[in-house]
């Protein structure tokens, strides 16, 4: 295993920018997942570390060496596609053992390798199955077998379970984090899900717009946003959003003119526009008066706990988690609370005060 | 309702049938002719062989003619030829259009569209000239050569269409397995092509099998006639021997009949399902 370092990696096509200015470090061993939305640059770029897509300009360096010029194969990488691109025409078996036939490695060698693979995703029964005899879920695991038995340095998976049913979803995301553990592997992983990338992730990396928003830990991405994009990414439902206007020390105005009181840092100053954030665990409904004044519109069961979708007075929608029943009805003025300690504020720009 | 549709469903049968009859009915004629005596051919050209009329000597003539088999290896040789070298070449073709973007590769494309449309025989005292140049008159050589060229344009653009239907996934994968182009070709793309092979095998190797045309400007002596040459030694400027004739021709089905049988047994489809999803 490996570790990987990208520096200064820029990639265009024509005149549109995918990746701009790129850095990152994926330490040996650990679990990189890069998120983001749909066109943010995160499949090109796991492309450009398989070496399947050309980049511009920048270094990409696996181990010790650096790939930018290299083939594919010889990056010693091994990549799981979202759709699996198993060959439709040979057997599991071969599927698997396919790679290395053409890198000359001896039969017992492949025979042995396979095996052992076969025996850690349970796939010994299916191994004389052609792909179109298997289910979702085993294909899944055929393909990652196939990435197993190269041995590569780097594994990188481009959204590998996004066609997969959500039961399975779950069970296969285990399996995964598991086989981690199991083979100390680097890993690469690419999705737009953020709970998969809060549950499997060493380390994560929201991308936007081709650029990195920021790198860090999943809880540390969770409660220290870096800027508002990485607020509103990271968290189901996403973070609420109250644009503010500062209008005194440690007091500030929403747009419909109520004031509030908050524990403003010293570099803000009268006038200035700020966002507030505040997530929906910590923001609590009530009967009375509230920090924030909102109306009720939907309230969501989901069991132990439901979600109630509000409308503010100067016009946000606002998420604010119910344990229990909600204190009103449709229609109905509630008011909102929230502690000091749960709060993010960030400035004009988006970045975190 | 259900009684519209079966009359819907019958007629359009009918229709089928009868056009069915239509066409299989002068090859009717041929088979049953060549069973017959030449009276009787003469006589009655409609009745099927009988037993008073059945005779065998029309094929007996063309089996004990040496030269007849040498045309049906000749006319087989040609076409499996051909229908190599059309797959091979216009499966390399048709992948290098359909999956490499450089320069020219519309362009190309176009001029082998050109090719579909103008016919080869336009061309033939220039392929003449060319073929006696190379010194390949009475060659199959220069048989499969001319075939090849009038048969590719066809074979690139329908295997290039079929090839821009593989996966993206599965050749990106085949490349980080460590496979050469080459062998990405050989080993991925050209078994998950077959059904488009063999529709191609069988387009080209019909209006080859029943050429006249090129082997009788080409290669029309020297032992190097093909089948549908060969018939011709029976017809004679006053007298032809239709019972070889018609047996000649009757045997000649046989060939290509097999050649069809072997190649539709490939046109299977839904060969790529379980590749990817």
């Amino acid at each position: 295993m490996a570790q990987v370092s990208i520096s200064a990696l820029k990639k265009s096509y024509g005149p549109v920018d995918v990746l701009k200015d790129i850095n990152l470090d994926v330490d040996n061993g650990s679990f990189v997942v890069l998120v983001g939305p749909s066109g943010c640059g995160k499949s090109t770029l796991l492309r450009s570390i398989a070496g399947l897509e050309p980049v511009n300009s920048g270094a990409i360096k696996i181990g010790d060496k650096v790939v930018n010029d290299l083939a594919p194969a010889q990056r010693e990488i091994a990549m799981v596609f979202q759709s699996y691109a198993l060959y439709p025409h040979m057997n599991v078996e071969k599927n698997m053992g396919f790679g290395l036939r053409f890198a000359k490695t001896p039969k017992e060698e492949i025979k042995a390798r396979v095996t052992e693979a076969a025996r850690i995703l349970q796939l010994e029964p299916l191994l004389k199955r052609r792909p179109r005899e298997l289910s979702g879920g085993q294909r899944q695991r055929v393909a990652i077998g196939r990435a197993i038995v190269r041995k590569p340095q780097v594994f990188l998976f481009d959204e590998p379970l996004s066609n997969l049913d959500a039961a399975l979803r779950v069970n296969t995301r285990v399996e995964i984090a598991k086989l981690h553990k199991l083979l100390k592997a680097t890993i690469v992983y690419v999705t737009h899900d953020q709970v998969e990338a809060m549950t499997l992730a060493d380390k994560i990396v929201v991308m936007n717009q081709g650029r990195i928003e920021q790198v860090g830990k999943p809880l540390d991405l969770y409660y220290k946003p870096a800027n508002l994009f990485v607020a509103r990414f990271i968290g189901s439902p996403a973070m609420n959003i109250v644009p503010l206007t500062v209008s005194g020390k440690d007091t500030a105005k929403t747009k419909s003119g109520a004031e509030i009181e908050l524990s403003l840092p010293a570099s803000v100053s009268k006038g200035d526009q700020i966002t507030l954030g505040v997530r929906p665990e910590h923001m609590t409904v009530t009967k009375g008066k509230g920090i924030l004044t909102a109306k009720l519109d939907v309230v969501e069961r989901l069991g132990e706990l439901g979600y109630a979708h509000l409308e503010s007075e100067s016009g946000e929608r606002l998420i604010a988690e119910l344990r229990g029943e909600a204190p009103g009805q449709t229609g109905d003025t509630l008011g909102l609370n929230f502690a000091a300690k749960d709060i993010h504020l960030f400035a004009a720009d988006g970045t975190r005060l | 309702m259900n009684v519209k549709r079966a009359i819907s469903k019958t007629s359009v049968h009918v229709v089928l049938v009868a056009y069915t009859c239509l066409a299989l009915f002068p090859i009717l004629l041929v088979i049953f002719n060549s069973f017959k005596a030449k009276r009787a051919i003469f006589l009655s050209p409609l009745t099927p062989p009988l037993p008073t009329t059945f005779d065998l000597i029309g094929y007996n003539r063309v089996f004990s003619d040496g030269a007849i088999g040498t045309y049906y290896m000749n006319s087989i040789i040609v076409t499996l030829g051909t229908i190599f070298f059309t797959l091979l070449f216009g499966g390399m073709a048709g992948w290098a259009l359909s999956e490499y973007k450089f320069r020219f590769n519309k362009v190309l494309g176009l001029y082998l569209a050109i090719g579909i449309m103008v016919p080869i025989r336009l061309g033939s005292v220039a392929i003449i000239s060319m073929i006696a140049g190379l010194n390949l008159i009475n060659t199959l050589t220069a048989l499969i050569c001319v075939y090849v060229a009038q048969n590719l344009p066809l074979a690139v653009f329908i295997l290039s269409e079929f090839m821009t239907q593989i996966p993206k996934d599965l050749r990106e994968a085949a490349r980080c397995d460590g496979l050469s182009e080459y062998n990405i070709f050989f080993y991925i793309v050209l078994p998950l092509l077959r059904p488009a092979m063999a529709t191609v095998a069988v387009f080209t190797m019909i209006p080859v099998w029943n050429d006249l045309w090129f082997p009788l400007i080409l290669a029309p002596s020297g032992g190097k006639q093909t089948i549908t040459l060969g018939v011709q030694q029976f017809l004679g400027q006053y007298v032809t021997d239709w019972n070889a004739v018609l047996a000649a021709l009757s045997t000649a089905i046989v060939p290509v009949l097999i050649f069809y049988i072997l190649f539709s047994r490939q046109l299977i489809r839904g060969l790529t399902s379980g590749a990817v999803k």
